[in-house]
């Protein structure tokens, strides 16, 4: 691949754009939060969100869901965790999502609305918790 | 420590977006034989005994994390240097309201022919990151590479993407663009 120029960039987006519209169906976007502090850094978060941008690409639903990063979500243990919100549905904690689980988030709960039962994380950190 | 020195340099650039910057420049030279990283921000600084604590792996401020007690970020760059022969800088200061503005510049520079240096990590992964948080800030990296130099700014990328009037990176659609923008400026060192 040449280096792309900006402008490259912008062709490239309004190309994407056109398909993504034509998808445009009831507006309600799907969102990932995936828990990028030192902890999930250093338990592979980059390589989960790297997962995702590729399931989503590969599915076609790169314009449907929004992936956003955040820090430390206060459970160090079991990272990577990501959040998964969607409409209609409580939103989800996940973790230890690496790239195999983040496929499973994408085909299960965004696609199926089924949710990952042994991957739910529904409390903080032991550490966190009043003794 | 990190896996990786990219996966430190994410680290400590995200603690540059996180002190309220709405400016921060990123300059990565690179040789066949050392990686040198400037992170310079002007968010809300530290005193000097605020930043003599954040080496102490057992100080955190207690705001980011209620009820933590340790502080990685930092203590992980000087663990980092120190044990390969590598070295590490850090200024900052709080400002003055007038005159001297607030902010915090992160300096090191590690050798890697030195076989105990984590590998190099994935660079374009690293600029992703750090350009795609959420919230308004102008990010500007300039790289220098073997074979090849670019300077990339969050504001021209984000318009490039249509994304000028929601200021971050949203979908997974421009998500995976960035990706690809970032890898073709680094094609050269990638190979």
């Amino acid at each position: 691949m040449a280096k792309m120029s900006l402008e490259d960039l912008r062709k490239m987006r309004e190309a994407t754009q056109q398909q993504i519209k034509k998808r445009e169906t009831d507006g309600k976007t799907a969102q990932i939060i995936v828990g990028m502090g030192t902890c999930g850094i250093a338990a592979g978060a980059k390589a989960t969100l790297d997962a995702f941008v590729k399931e989503l690409d590969e599915k076609g639903m790169g314009g449907e869901v929004v992936i956003r990063q955040t820090g430390c979500m206060g459970l160090c243990n079991n990272e990577p965790t990501v959040e998964v919100v969607v409409p209609g549905m409580p939103s989800i904690i996940y973790g230890g999502v690496n790239a195999a689980v983040a496929k499973g988030i994408v085909e299960k709960h965004l696609m199926k609305k089924e949710l990952l039962n042994d991957r739910i994380i529904d409390r903080p950190a032991v550490d966190l918790l009043k003794k | 420590m990190h896996y990786t020195l990219c996966d430190m340099f994410s680290d400590l650039t995200q603690n540059a977006i996180e002190a309220g910057s709405s400016i921060i420049t990123v300059e990565m030279i690179m040789t066949d034989t050392t990686i040198s990283v400037s992170i310079r921000d002007n968010g809300k600084g530290m005193t000097g005994e605020q930043l003599a604590r954040a080496t102490d792996p057992f100080y955190t401020d207690g705001i980011k994390h209620p009820g933590r007690k340790v502080g990685l970020g930092i203590p992980f760059l000087i663990q980092t240097a120190e044990t390969t022969g590598g070295s590490w800088n850090i200024r900052s200061d709080k400002g003055n309201g007038a005159d001297i503005p607030s902010g915090t510049a992160v300096d090191c520079s590690f050798d890697l022919t030195n076989i105990d240096t984590p590998p190099v990590g994935d660079v374009a992964g690293y600029f992703r990151h750090i350009l795609s948080f959420d919230g308004r800030y102008e990010l500007i990296i300039s790289g220098t590479f073997p074979g090849t130099s670019f300077t990339v700014k969050r504001s021209e990328v984000l318009d490039a993407l249509g994304l000028a009037e929601q200021g971050s990176f949203t979908d997974a659609g421009s998500l995976k663009l960035l990706g690809m923008y970032l890898e073709s400026l680094l094609e050269a060192y990638y190979g």
